[in-house]
């Protein structure tokens, strides 16, 4: 309680001293976390994540009008459940941490949801997209800023339906994100009941060789081959496809937008499918603002598909400090009340369970060493053919 | 099942099972000399894979355009660097180790596969990413049936056979495998012959390494992708096919190799249940084995306790 007039006492001094040049000492120094996965196999996603709400802090610093500096705390989960609880429990146990914008690997999310909810840590989830990290439990620590797979593999069985494709074959890896996928996607496409499942594949999200279960898949001969799981193994299977001289339509989820993916395949990269939530970063409200700040800070990997969740994650949890005070309760009150909240990703709006209801999901095929969105591309308008499309 | 995917599957299992023997004769033979288990044997495979993928970017920097030009100095490259890591590794970790618990060297070379591994994450340009591997072997293919013979797969194997002569005919015909295997058998008998321990120890490390490199630079034209956690995998397996094949036996190794890759095959296909199993499939057996025959399925003539 003694803080307060304190604080005040020296902001209004500081005030006096020079109206511009308020020394950032004067402030007092708040700490925020970032999880993400940044090493391993997906670390791409995660350092881009990470450099994103970095630049969050970094220009909520630079603004003479903030309340607190502001230090980041940076963990890595490295996209294992084990070490995420770890990471999560350091984290949260830090009483100076108020608040923390976590996990892109739904893997991760799901195991440390109960560690955040023992510990009244607030957490913002900016990159998995299992949508039991939110609905699993009522946990009033938990929310997100992405949409879940539910809604991207509703999308996606809805477009391979249309595009008059009968027969799937499903490979998943089998974590918890793998595994969602698979439910999801398998739902929806019962559901529209127009073409069906051959076979489903679960396969370890580090497997290198996938010629057996790909010849497995060839004697099945599908027309399209449903892929849930992550850019590298993603890689990995579309490449051996080419291998092994099958010809089907490579459908992906999330979990293969990103660079990554095209440099490692190269040419072979065209004509695969894939969907995500929310819009493609250049056509979300403030891409381009996001953007040019992002470089403007010349870090040394692009944002990748997540990175404006992160930002808006981290942003989301600075506005709610700035408004109630580093106070890890007030935060979460607050976040209880989020509404058509602005954001760089679109309106933020928080249901019951912590979950944004984005509504848009975005379609994206590979043209020409890009991820361009579906209704702009030459295979939507029939210049060009996917394989296997009438 | 028809002829054709058995053959496909067949084509799939020998592949997989060539880069496994590969890995697992370099576990032999660091064992055979030294008696350690060098856990870092996996991610030089990774960093000679790497070093082959930077010769090529730098092949190609330089105009040369012919790809058979290319294989041949990538494979040079990337042999010469990884026998000169291994003899830096063996010099320097593992022969000052020498009278500390076996347990030391183990750990100290897991350690150091997890730097290499690490390293080339981040040191190399975006090297987190899966890097595409050039195909530098002709494309061409013949469908039999449901048989897809690529010519590449066949070029491959063909060569890691040669390798595998290669080795045993040093290793059994020349003056240098006498010595490498009188170190084997009795290290101090070797040094009373006159045998110069401290160089055949380097000597076979370099060995060892430079074909995990070969394997590396397979693994890339065969995948047409390399990525910096390809070592780990391959490391466990290669570890596992020595184990079942008997630690210090070559043959044993290339069995255990080829056995390893069947089992994973078998377990994909044959298997009701999700492939998802087929590594716990693989393993299961491999406990089994070494529970039925503890020494490896080819013993050594002298038995070790280790």
């Amino acid at each position: 309680m003694t803080r307060a007039p304190k604080f005040a006492v020296l902001s209004i001094a500081a005030l006096i001293v020079a109206g511009a040049a308020v020394s950032a000492d004067a402030k007092d120094k708040v700490k925020v976390g970032f999880i993400g996965p940044l090493t391993g196999g997906v670390s791409v996603n995660g350092i881009g994540g990470r450099n994103s709400a970095d630049l969050a802090v970094r220009l909520r610093n630079a603004d003479a009008k903030s309340k607190y500096e502001y230090e980041m705390v940076v963990l890595d989960d490295e996209c294992k459940p084990n070490v995420a609880v770890q990471v999560a429990t350091k984290m949260a146990a830090d009483k100076d941490i108020i608040a923390a914008a976590t996990h892109y690997c739904s893997a991760t999310a799901i195991a440390t949801v109960d560690t955040y909810h023992k510990f009244g840590f607030p957490v913002i989830v900016w990159g998995a997209v299992l949508p039991d990290i939110t609905y699993r439990n009522k946990y009033e620590e938990v929310h997100r800023v992405n949409g879940t797979m539910i809604n991207q593999n509703d999308a996606n069985a809805e477009l391979i339906s249309k595009l008059g494709y009968k027969t799937v074959a499903v490979i998943h890896d089998t974590t918890d994100y793998g595994k969602g996928h698979n439910e999801y996607f398998s739902k929806a496409l019962a559901k529209i009941g127009q073409a069906k499942i051959v076979g489903t594949f679960g396969v370890t999200a580090d497997q290198q060789d996938f010629t057996a279960e790909l010849t497995k898949i060839k004697a099945l001969n599908p027309d399209v081959i449903y892929f849930g799981g992550l850019t590298p193994i993603g890689v990995r299977i579309r490449s051996q496809m080419d291998k092994l001289g099958i010809k089907a339509l490579f459908d992906g989820t999330s979990g293969i937008v990103s660079d990554a993916y095209i440099q490692g395949l190269g040419p072979l990269a065209e004509g695969t499918l894939a969907f995500r939530e929310g819009a493609p970063t250049e056509k979300l409200p403030g891409g381009k603002f996001f953007m040019e700040k992002y470089n403007a800070q010349k870090y040394d990997n692009p944002p990748e598909a997540y990175g404006a969740f992160a930002y808006a994650a981290m942003d989301m949890i600075l506005d709610t400090i700035e408004k109630v005070g580093p106070d890890r309760k007030k935060v979460i009150a607050d976040l209880a009340n989020v509404k058509d909240r602005d954001s760089i990703v679109g309106k933020i709006t928080f249901d019951d369970h912590g979950q944004n209801t984005v509504p848009v999901i975005t379609k994206y095929v590979v043209q020409d060493g890009k991820f361009v969105e579906w209704a702009d591309s030459e295979y939507a308008n029939g210049k060009r053919k996917l394989p296997g499309q009438k | 099942m028809d002829a054709g995917l058995l053959a496909q599957y067949v084509m799939n299992g020998l592949m997989l099972g060539m880069m496994y023997a590969l890995v697992a004769v370099g576990f032999t033979l660091f064992f055979g000399v030294l008696d350690v288990i060098k856990f870092s044997h996996g991610d030089v495979l990774t960093v000679g894979a790497f070093t082959a993928l930077a010769t090529y970017a730098g092949m190609r920097m330089l105009g040369v355009n012919s790809n058979l030009l290319d294989l041949i100095v990538m494979l040079v490259t990337a042999t010469l660097a990884m026998a000169f890591l291994g003899v830096v590794i063996a010099r320097y970790l593992v022969m000052p180790l020498r009278s500390a618990p076996a347990l030391n060297t183990l750990l100290i070379t897991l350690m150091l596969g997890t730097v290499l591994r690490e390293s080339v994450r981040l040191f190399y340009p975006q090297g987190a990413n899966p890097k595409p591997f050039p195909a530098l072997l002709p494309r061409t293919s013949i469908d039999i049936g449901d048989f897809n013979l690529r010519f590449d797969n066949v070029l491959m194997l063909t060569a890691g056979v040669l390798v595998i002569i290669g080795i045993q005919y040093l290793l059994n015909r020349t003056k240098l495998g006498l010595a490498i295997r009188a170190v084997a058998q009795d290290e101090e008998t070797a040094r009373t012959m006159g045998i110069n321990f401290t160089a055949i120890v380097l000597v076979t490390f370099a060995l060892g390494s430079g074909l995990a490199a070969f394997a590396g630079v397979m693994n890339g034209l065969y995948y047409n992708e390399i990525n910096f956690g390809i070592g780990l995998y391959l490391g466990v397996v290669g570890f596992s096919a020595a184990i079942i094949g008997g630690l210090g036996s070559i043959y044993g190794a290339i069995l255990g190799g080829f056995l390893f890759a069947g089992l994973q095959t078998i377990g994909t296909v044959m298997l009701p249940f999700a492939s998802a199993y087929k590594d716990v499939f693989a393993f299961a057996v491999v406990i089994a084995i070494m529970a039925w025959r503890p020494t490896g399925l080819i013993r050594e003539k002298i038995s070790e306790r280790v």
